[in-house]
């Protein structure tokens, strides 16, 4: 049956997918056909969770929380299950997620293929390295538990290994403790981009979250003003400061329904956002406290909000450039993003040094920035084209969980692990990803 | 519904009613076909809360079983006060037509296996003066379509038997409940087109808990199929037999 599975960012479309569903760790896959390709909850955003003239072997129903430790922590479940579920699950009983991406909607398969990371990269690393173990299914009908002592080159392959190397049956994750379901959380503003690097060194001294928003319309002298947020996990006593009593996840009321018109992310909607969206958190600079679900996944709140973008979709890019040539690769690169339709959405974060057990994992030292913009064809293409370019000389990477237009021999660069993963990649499965990256 | 025997419990519907009671606490013995899936389904209600979960897989073709599983099944929870009977197959019209084995199969496992448990199980509950059933037939059993006679067939002998039931038991304060799901997202209808009126196995789920807790007779879930078969066993059966159902 074809399908409308499509990538969170909806470009480029796949017309002709099938979808083989999967409900049990017991289902074999099909064997001969169409390349397969696992698709959990679809919030990538460029094409690497699609296969066109292919089949997407859908794991929503592989979703069992098949045991929790409380007093260790680790937790297995179904690769299927989102972060959401397992948040239900371990936040009432103290544990917490060891790392999260900015939406809760994503499956663990998806988060180990992806190797994601989240606010507290510096002092944690990323999703992978709490994977304690895992089953993968390869299309010849073997399984493997993976772990770094049993199959530890197919746990280094699969962590990061954009869903090619097999079906991830369940996993195990360690969750990290927590005392209550708070953040203390503090915004400071930044002038320009020297002052994201003072203070995020400042910072990560003592906040094991860290993220700046920068104003995309800041340019020259200013580029880099916006804000950052820093915060620590709540403690057992909150000193004074408020305590919110509900320990219920904040529920999402607000779905957009339908496309908005491409018209109305325009150069003035996002001036009007910034705008607002500066002012709005200066007035809150000092110390507070919030759930924890506002604050990691504050878009997780307006459903579909995918679709402001408009039919035709938008890109999402992120990088990472070294800290030796961060400053100008930067600068450049929103400079150069900046004369397109400014970004509302501009997020700069540092990686710390914690690598991760992925062959090919994206996080690694330095910064961080991502940006979207909606699609306008072929001048958005060439953006694209552009800042993988200028990545690509600062010695830096791009997120290919966040592709859609960079080039094979960057990709070859970006990951110089690529030949020794390419063996490891399930004859039977690919990607739209894939191909495009392996002409 | 605190000491839960499920029939059918690798059922989509089912799963969904089980993490449901679950989370509430309960205690469930759980029944299935496949040991290995029905092991999935037991870990996964143990983790999200349930406070005792035991399970058998087992054929319930087998309705020479069914005494002593019951029997077994109550012990294990200290007692039952309540059962969900969820097992069911869809089987193919085309085939049932071709062919009396498949059919029969078909009546076989969603009538006369469920009418065998409910056997066993309302005897029990009217000698304990309490308990609830909570049957899922369908709404496919509320009038014959050419597309799926048998299986509406299956589905419309369980309805009777329910109601025949419900008014024995009645008296011994034990609820019967029909549930009537329309069309669900589920493996069963896996090679079907989904449209509008498709729901979700946690909405049917809901609608199960909903009318168990209320002790409710027949419930269409999601409620609007209430109005749909209502026009649809209202058309008389001269223009009926003409239609394309």
């Amino acid at each position: 049956m074809t399908n409308d599975l499509q990538s969170w960012g909806r470009f480029p479309l796949a017309t002709r997918q099938t979808t083989h569903a999967l409900a049990w760790q017991t289902d074999s896959i099909p064997t001969a056909g169409a390349s397969l390709l696992p698709y959990g909850q679809g919030r990538s955003y460029g094409d690497s969770c699609l296969n066109e003239n292919g089949t997407l072997l859908t794991t929503h129903g592989l979703d069992r929380l098949l045991d929790f430790d409380a007093a260790t922590g680790v937790v297995r479940c179904e690769a299927g299950t989102t972060l959401e579920t397992l948040l239900k699950l371990t936040v009432p009983r103290g544990w917490f997620l060891p790392v999260t991406p900015g939406t809760k909607f994503v499956s663990i398969g998806g988060a180990i293929a992806n190797d994601v990371h989240g606010k507290n990269h510096h002092r944690a690393g990323t999703f992978g390295r709490y994977v304690r173990r895992f089953e993968l299914l390869r299309s010849d009908g073997s399984r493997k538990v993976c772990s770094p002592e049993e199959n530890p080159d197919w746990y280094e392959a699969t962590i990061g290994g954009l869903g090619l190397t097999g079906l991830i049956l369940w996993a195990d994750v360690q969750m990290r403790p927590i005392h209550n379901p708070f953040v203390i959380t503090e915004t400071v503003p930044m002038a320009d981009l020297e002052d994201f690097f003072k203070i995020s060194r400042e910072s990560e001294q003592d906040a094991e979250l860290t993220v700046a928003w920068v104003d995309s319309l800041a340019l020259g002298r200013r580029l880099g003003r916006g804000l950052f947020f820093r915060g620590n996990f709540a403690p057992p006593r909150f000193d004074g400061l408020p305590l919110v009593r509900s320990h219920l996840s904040h529920g999402s009321a607000l779905a957009v329904p339908f496309n908005l018109p491409g018209i109305s992310l325009n150069w003035l909607s996002v001036a009007t956002f910034n705008w607002f969206f500066y002012r709005a958190n200066l007035l809150r600079r000092g110390p507070r406290l919030q759930h924890y679900d506002p604050f990691f996944y504050p878009l997780d709140k307006v459903h579909r909000w995918n679709r402001v973008y408009g039919r035709k979709g938008f890109f999402q890019f992120q990088c990472v450039v070294p800290f030796s040539t961060a400053r100008d690769a930067l600068r450049e690169i929103m400079e150069r993003s900046a004369r397109d339709v400014p970004s509302p959405l501009t997020v700069l974060k540092t990686f710390g040094d914690i690598s991760s057990p992925g062959w090919m994992s994206f996080p690694r030292p330095g910064v961080t920035l991502a940006l979207d913009f909606a699609n306008r064809g072929d001048r958005t293409m060439k953006l694209v084209a552009e800042l993988d370019r200028l990545t690509r000389q600062a010695g830096g990477a791009v997120y290919p969980a966040k592709d859609a237009g960079m080039s094979p021999e960057n990709f070859a660069a970006y990951f110089p692990q690529l030949e020794r993963f390419k063996s490891y990649i399930d004859p039977a499965f690919s990607s739209s990803f894939w191909r495009r990256m392996n002409p | 519904m605190k000491k839960v025997l499920i029939l059918g419990a690798t059922s989509a519907i089912a799963q969904a009613t089980v993490r449901l009671l679950a989370a509430r606490g309960a205690a469930l013995y759980l029944v299935g076909r496949n040991a290995a899936n029905l092991d999935a389904v037991a870990k996964d209600a143990a983790t999200r809360g349930a406070s005792k979960v035991e399970q058998q897989s087992l054929d319930l073709d087998d309705t020479a079983a069914h005494e002593s599983l019951v029997e077994r099944a109550a012990q294990a929870l200290g007692g039952l006060d309540s059962a969900l009977i969820a097992h069911g197959v869809l089987g193919e019209q085309k085939a049932c037509e071709r062919s009396w084995t498949e059919a029969e199969k078909v009546l076989r496992t969603n009538f006369l296996s469920a009418a065998s448990l409910l056997t066993v199980l309302g005897n029990r509950f009217e000698a304990q003066k309490s308990g609830t059933l909570v049957v899922i037939s369908s709404v496919a059993g509320d009038r014959g379509r050419q597309s799926n006679y048998v299986y509406g067939a299956s589905k419309g002998a369980l309805t009777v038997f329910l109601q025949g039931l419900r008014n024995r038991l009645a008296s011994s304060g034990v609820a019967v409940v029909t549930v009537k799901p329309g069309f669900v997202d589920t493996p069963m209808t896996a090679h079907v087109a989904k449209n509008k009126l498709f729901a979700t196995p946690e909405q049917v789920a809901r609608g199960i808990l909903r009318a168990a807790d209320g002790r409710k007779n027949e419930v269409y879930v999601p409620g609007f199929w209430a109005i749909i078969m209502l026009i649809v066993r209202t058309i008389p059966e001269g223009i009926f037999k003409r239609m394309k159902l």
